[in-house]
């Protein structure tokens, strides 16, 4: 077995237990998607095109909504910034490879493909081949996800609508994020774009959720910046 | 073309971007520190905005009654959530509340 194969078989093996955890991800964002009125093959387009795990939550919960596709547009800018930080991460150990598997390599990366390749990155070792890996895990996981997704929509399609599955979208935020409330930043970020939600709700084209977003995000950084300022003090 | 083609397509393109530019860009640009604290926040920030609106208000009004299903469904996720750091257990329990109070 040549070296390039190994590392890809690597990035498959790293990925099993997070493909498991996501499944169930795929299946409730499928059924969920159809229930929000989109149609069997937006709901399954969404996976390909987008392929981010809550701005596809979110697009969908929004489409809802009746949103604008512009304010749509920008949650989704907005909720998939942190790539960004994942492409400064990974850069360095795929400096020297061709254009056409940077394109490839940025399509897969996605936050459950890059957590188990950066670890695999910091370990060192030879890296001649190492761009297999994140290959193999992002295969892993898209096809993870396809799949889990177009069983959720058949799944979805199936189910009646009136069962007020659409509240399974803020569970499942609330699911994501309580866990992260460790902080008192955080905590005030959330805090406050919540509460700015409420009263910023009348705003037209859904305007507000963006509003709100931001002043968390400013008041979590705010709250940040005075903190390290009196460590240093 | 309907907006949810638009949105996809934009919101992919964009997204594609986001994941290759600095990758593409190495050695040429760094991602500045204000920025850097600011993806730290995103993720709290959005989904707040997007569960507090589903929990506090009813037909566009704030509605913190116990008659909200919602708001105590949505309160005892909130406490499942941070004791169980489980997501499907969170949603599952969250919707098995939901349920049970819209029956009563």
């Amino acid at each position: 077995m040549n070296e390039a194969r190994k590392e890809f078989i690597k990035g498959i093996r790293a990925e099993i237990p997070i493909l498991i955890g996501v499944f169930p991800f795929g299946l409730i964002y499928g059924a969920l998607a159809v229930n929000a009125g989109l149609k069997t093959i937006e709901a399954q387009a969404m996976s390909v095109l987008v392929f981010a795990g809550s701005a596809q939550f979110i697009t969908a919960q929004l489409v809802g909504m009746g949103t604008p596709a512009l304010v749509m547009v920008l949650t989704i800018a907005v909720v998939n910034l942190r790539h960004m930080l994942y492409s400064a991460s990974l850069a360095p150990y795929l400096k020297d490879v061709s254009l056409k598997w940077k394109v490839l390599l940025s399509y897969l990366l996605t936050d459950e493909a890059y957590a188990p390749s950066i670890l695999h990155y910091e370990e060192g070792g030879a890296l001649d081949f190492k761009h297999w890996f994140l290959l193999g895990a992002g295969i892993g996981l898209w096809t993870d996800w396809q799949i889990s997704t177009a069983i959720g929509v058949f799944l979805g399609a199936a189910l009646p609508a009136n069962l007020s599955l659409d509240f399974a979208l803020p569970l499942t935020f609330i699911a994501m994020i309580v866990p992260t409330m460790k902080k008192f930043p955080t905590i005030a970020a959330a805090s406050s774009a919540g509460v700015v939600a409420l009263f910023a709700h009348p705003l037209p084209y859904k305007l507000g959720l963006i509003v709100a977003a931001l002043v968390g995000i400013a008041v979590g950084m705010a709250l940040e910046g005075r903190k390290s300022a009196e460590a240093t003090r | 073309m309907n907006d949810i083609w638009l949105t996809m397509l934009l919101g992919g393109l964009i997204t594609f971007g986001m994941r290759f530019s600095l990758i593409y860009l190495f050695g040429k640009f760094e991602i500045p520190e204000a920025l850097r604290r600011a993806l730290h926040y995103i993720p709290p920030a959005v989904f707040s905005a997007i569960i507090f609106p589903e929990l506090f208000l009813s037909d566009g009004a704030l509605n913190l009654s116990l008659a909200n299903a919602k708001l105590l469904a949505g309160l005892l996720a909130i406490v499942v959530a941070w004791f169980s750091r489980n997501t499907l257990l969170t949603i599952l329990l969250g919707m098995a509340a939901l349920f049970l109070l819209q029956s009563l």
